[in-house]
Order: structure tokens, then C-alpha cells, then sequence
């Protein structure tokens, strides 16, 4: 194991990227920050630049006029990257599935290491979704 | 003069939960106009509206916005039963205003949280939301899900409330207005928060009418306009309630009005929850001829206004599903209310209407890599070709 996962493990930094969801799962992220749920404790973090973050968290289905930006972050993303796909949307487009305007789902666009499906998924899916892929990054 | 300096917010920013692209000309450190874009959140609801059934879009519309996702299928189910002219039962009527208006709760809570954190005071943001959980506890026992309630079908409610619960959500509720009223005293008393809020953003009520905003947004500059009281449906004319509004139009009148609507959202919950009681019966009348015609209904959403409009040839689906939602109107607004404030306000008094981008998204059309802009009588033009094709197809 390299020095950088082993860093990686300790705490995870994140960065979210709404491509056109419906707003619930970005809330539902913002959930997992807050007292009840507090993902703070697992050294979880939201950062505010993709150049800062291990992880990015994608919610929404891929808008066409999201796709360019989406892959531009995705590159401006550091090494290792870890993509997660948040929602029904990313994964195959929720009810909006055969809309003119979506370019999804996520993994035709990028790798994505980790899915949470749900229409939005609970918080506590989303921390043990999280916690899972702290394992397998062991 | 002094240089104008264009500074780009977004589309990825840190601040906005959503994509949205706003550009600020600013002056030094004043903020002397605002643009917006909007479009990345684009989904092509109502075009996939016209391929699913009367059911299924009440799924559809309440993943317009995970915000307001009992608004929306409140108006899409008004214009439905209008089309169809069919009264729900009574039970339904209550129900449906317990989950419009425990949604308003959760919302309000939630914008007054994230206003917070756009002031940069944090420990708001993370109160309002430690706050707002039991709310969404509350919508997950009625409704089997913390978000996207799914409650409305055209014609009724799929669930009912169960007695049981009650006096739980009756307790929770308790809590929640003794928390409300610690928060209200620490923030609105506090000469910080005050300094930052009082006389800033500040729409006339002149503008506020002129822009066709609605609304909290409206309200907060003295406009007295409620579609709950002006035109009502469900179990609004039912119970007794007042319409809150207050004068100044500024940032601080907005938190104001919000926070005592909650209070009033709360004494609307519980009066209607006292009628559950007494109004016993079926909770849906089911639907199973749509006549041709056309239908509106609408619903005052946290937000304002939401207007959903249909058109039925008497099939299985609607030939035209129009949405409206409420940040559509209030967006420009912020062409008033930000020229002239600080680059450090220009966040909050954006986020001041409660933005829902999700719900205003529309489509630019792009030809030859060139975007065109369409004037109004260019969209009437396009909008009578549109008719006239509609007219011709299903011409009897
Ligand atoms: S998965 Fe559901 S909740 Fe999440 S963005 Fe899509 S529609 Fe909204």
C-alpha cells in the first residue's frame, strides 16, 4: 500500500456535484453533516474545490449541458479517484429515464467505484455506503 | 468611473447546492448588476409528462423539486380533479393540508438553516436542521419515506393517518415550536445577525408587484397574497388562520415572515389533526374517465405559488402538462435587490427568495453554436404554430 492511501483512509474529503437531480439527494447529503447523523466524526468532509477532494460525489441525471462540466471536474479531480453515484439518478435516471435531456447514466461518463441507490437513499445508507468503500480503500 | 469587474459564481460553487450560473458586475465592492443562467438542471418534465399516465405523473411531478414534493402533486392533483370535476372526500382534504403543511414546516426550517450558512453563522445551520429531523421522522411514519412523500393520487390520498400517532406528531410538534422560539429570540436579537439582515436587499412592494412575485418573497414587502386563503382548496377554508405578512421588504422581514408562517403552519397541523377525529370515511374517489377539457389547480408552496396547468384529448395521458413554479417569478427579483448591496451580501440576498432551481429550469435553444435569444413576440409566434399543430391532430 502507498503512502497516499494509506493517508486517504484516515479522512475522507468530498466533493458534491448536483448534474441535475432534484435536489432531495444534495439535501440528504447535507443532512449527513449535520448533529443527527454527523459524518464530521468519520473524518468525512466537504470541501468547497474538486482539487482538494478524494472523493466526488455525484447526484442527478447527467444533464447535456452538465456533461462537458462534469467531465472537466472529473479531470481536474487528483489521483486517486474515487467517483460515488448518490440517488437513482446517476445510476440509470430515476423517473426521468428517456428524457431529451440526459446524457447518463454516471458510468458511461466516468468510472464510478461505489452506488447508493434510493430515491433519495436514507442518510444512514449514505454513511454505510461510505464506511464500505473505507474498506475496501484498506 | 470606477472599473466594472464581472465576477462568475458557479456553476459548481461550494454555496449553491444546485448548478447555477450567476454573474455579479460589481463596482469596487459594490454589486451593480446580477445575471443569472439557468438550464443545467433541465429535465424535459413536461415533454416526458405527455408519454406516462394520469397516475404516474403525480410521481413524476413530485421529483420536480425534493423541496416542495407534495406542492407540486397538490397543484398537479387540483387541475386534474378540475379537468375531471370530481370533489375528493373529506378525510383526503385534511390530509392532504397535514402533509402541505408539515412540508412547509420542514422547509422553512430548512431555508432558515441554510440562510445561516450563507451569513456565515453556522451553528443556525446546524440547529435548524438538528431541528427539522423530527419533522422528517414525522413524514416518514405517515408516509413510509423521509422524502418524496408520494401521498397524492389524483382524486384522494393513497394512506391514511393513523390514530396512533397522533399524539406523537402532537408532542413533536411542541418541541418544535419551543425550539422555534429559542431560535427566533437568540438570532433576531443578536446585533450581528441584525446589522447584516435590517434594510438590506429590500424589495418595494411596487417592484414586488411588478415582477409578479410570490410568495414569502412578497409577503415580506406587505403584499397580502395567499392562494390558500384567495382561492381555497383542500382543508384551508376549513380551519381558521391567518396570512403573515410584514412591511419592510428586507432580508430581515423575509426571516421574519418565514419564521412565524412556521408557527402558523403549526396551529393549521394541529387544528386539522384535532378534525381527523370526527371526519372519518373513504380517502380516495377513484378516477376513471378524463374527459377532453382542460384543467389548472394550484398550491401555495413554501415557496409561493405553484401553478400546474393540463390538457386532455381523453386519453390515458394529458397532450400538454405546463408547470409554474414560484422561483420562476421571484428569481428577477434580485435585479432589484442586489445592485447596490456589498459582494458579501450578494449570497444571501440571492438565497433570499428561497431559490429552487430544480423547479424554474428551462430550456435555451442553441443553433449553428449560436444561442438565440427570443423575444416575447417570437414565443407567441411559436406558441400559436404549437396550438395550431395541436388543433390540427386532434381536431374532432
Ligand atoms: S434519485 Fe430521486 S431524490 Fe435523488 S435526485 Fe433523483 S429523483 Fe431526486
Amino acid at each position: 500500500m502507498g503512502w497516499k492511501e494509506k493517508i486517504l483512509r484516515r479522512s475522507l474529503w468530498v466533493y458534491h456535484l448536483g448534474t441535475g437531480a432534484c435536489n432531495n439527494c444534495d439535501i440528504e447529503i447535507l443532512d449527513v453533516l449535520t448533529p443527527r447523523h454527523d459524518a464530521e466524526r468519520f473524518g468525512i468532509k466537504l470541501v468547497g474545490s474538486v482539487r482538494h477532494a478524494d472523493v466526488l460525489l455525484v447526484t442527478g441525471v447527467i444533464t447535456r449541458k452538465c456533461l462537458p462540466r462534469v467531465l472537466r471536474v472529473y479531470e481536474q479531480m487528483p489521483e486517486p479517484r474515487v467517483v460515488v453515484a448518490i440517488g437513482a439518478c446517476p445510476m440509470e435516471g430515476c423517473v426521468f429515464k428517456g428524457s431529451y435531456n440526459q446524457a447518463g447514466p454516471l458510468d458511461k461518463i466516468v468510472p464510478v467505484s461505489l452506488y447508493i441507490p434510493g430515491c433519495p437513499p436514507k442518510p444512514e445508507a449514505i454513511i454505510a455506503g461510505v464506511a464500505k468503500l473505507m474498506e475496501t480503500l484498506k | 468611473m470606477a472599473r466594472k469587474t464581472v465576477i462568475p459564481i458557479g456553476p459548481f460553487h461550494p454555496l449553491q447546492e444546485e448548478p447555477e450560473h450567476f454573474t455579479l458586475t460589481v463596482e469596487g465592492e459594490r454589486v451593480v448588476d446580477v445575471d443569472m443562467e439557468l438550464g443545467y438542471n433541465h429535465r424535459g418534465i413536461e415533454k416526458l409528462a405527455e408519454a406516462k399516465s394520469w397516475q404516474q405523473i403525480t410521481f413524476l411531478v413530485a421529483r420536480i423539486c425534493g423541496i416542495c414534493s407534495t406542492s407540486h402533486p397538490i397543484a398537479y392533483c387540483n387541475a386534474v380533479e378540475d379537468l375531471c370535476k370530481v370533489e375528493i372526500p373529506e378525510r383526503a382534504k385534511y390530509i392532504r393540508t397535514i402533509v402541505g403543511e408539515l412540508e412547509r414546516i420542514h422547509s422553512h426550517l430548512l431555508w432558515l438553516g441554510l440562510a445561516g450558512h450563507f451569513l456565515g453563522y453556522n451553528t443556525v445551520w446546524m440547529w435548524a436542521w438538528k431541528w427539522r429531523e423530527p419533522v422528517l421522522d414525522i413524514f416518514e411514519a405517515l408516509t413510509g419515506n423521509r422524502n418524496h412523500y408520494d401521498m397524492l393520487l389524483p382524486g384522494g390520498v393513497r394512506r391514511d393517518i393513523d390514530e396512533k400517532n397522533i399524539p406523537w406528531i402532537k408532542k413533536e410538534m411542541d418541541e418544535i415550536k419551543k425550539k422555534l422560539d429559542m431560535i427566533t429570540k437568540a438570532v433576531l436579537d443578536d446585533p450581528v445577525i441584525l446589522s447584516r439582515l435590517k434594510g438590506v436587499g429590500v424589495l418595494p412592494p411596487e417592484e414586488a408587484k411588478n415582477y409578479g412575485a410570490v410568495g414569502p418573497t412578497v409577503r415580506a414587502s406587505g403584499v397580502k397574497i395567499d392562494v390558500r386563503k384567495d382561492d381555497p382548496y383542500a382543508a384551508y377554508d376549513k380551519v381558521d388562520w391567518d396570512v403573515i405578512t410584514c412591511e419592510n421588504g428586507d432580508l430581515l422581514d423575509k426571516v421574519v415572515v418565514r419564521i412565524l408562517e412556521t408557527f402558523e403552519s403549526i396551529k393549521i397541523m394541529e387544528k386539522c389533526l384535532d378534525a381527523l377525529k370526527e371526519v372519518k370515511g373513504e380517502i380516495i374517489t377513484p378516477i376513471r374517465e378524463f374527459p377532453p377539457g382542460e384543467g389548472i389547480g394550484h398550491h401555495e408552496a413554501p415557496r409561493g405559488e405553484t401553478f400546474h396547468y393540463v390538457k386532455s384529448d381523453g386519453g390515458a395521458g394529458p397532450i400538454r402538462h405546463k408547470v409554474r413554479a414560484p422561483t420562476y417569478v421571484n428569481l428577477p427579483t434580485c435585479k432589484v435587490t442586489a445592485p447596490g448591496c456589498q459582494i458579501a451580501d450578494a449570497v444571501i440576498i440571492l438565497a433570499a427568495i428561497d431559490p429552487c432551481y430544480c423547479c424554474t429550469e428551462r430550456v435555451g435553444i442553441v443553433r449553428d453554436k449560436k444561442k438565440e435569444w427570443l423575444t416575447q413576440q417570437d414565443l407567441v409566434k411559436l406558441s400559436w404554430e404549437k396550438t395550431e399543430r395541436l388543433r390540427s391532430k386532434y381536431a374532432r
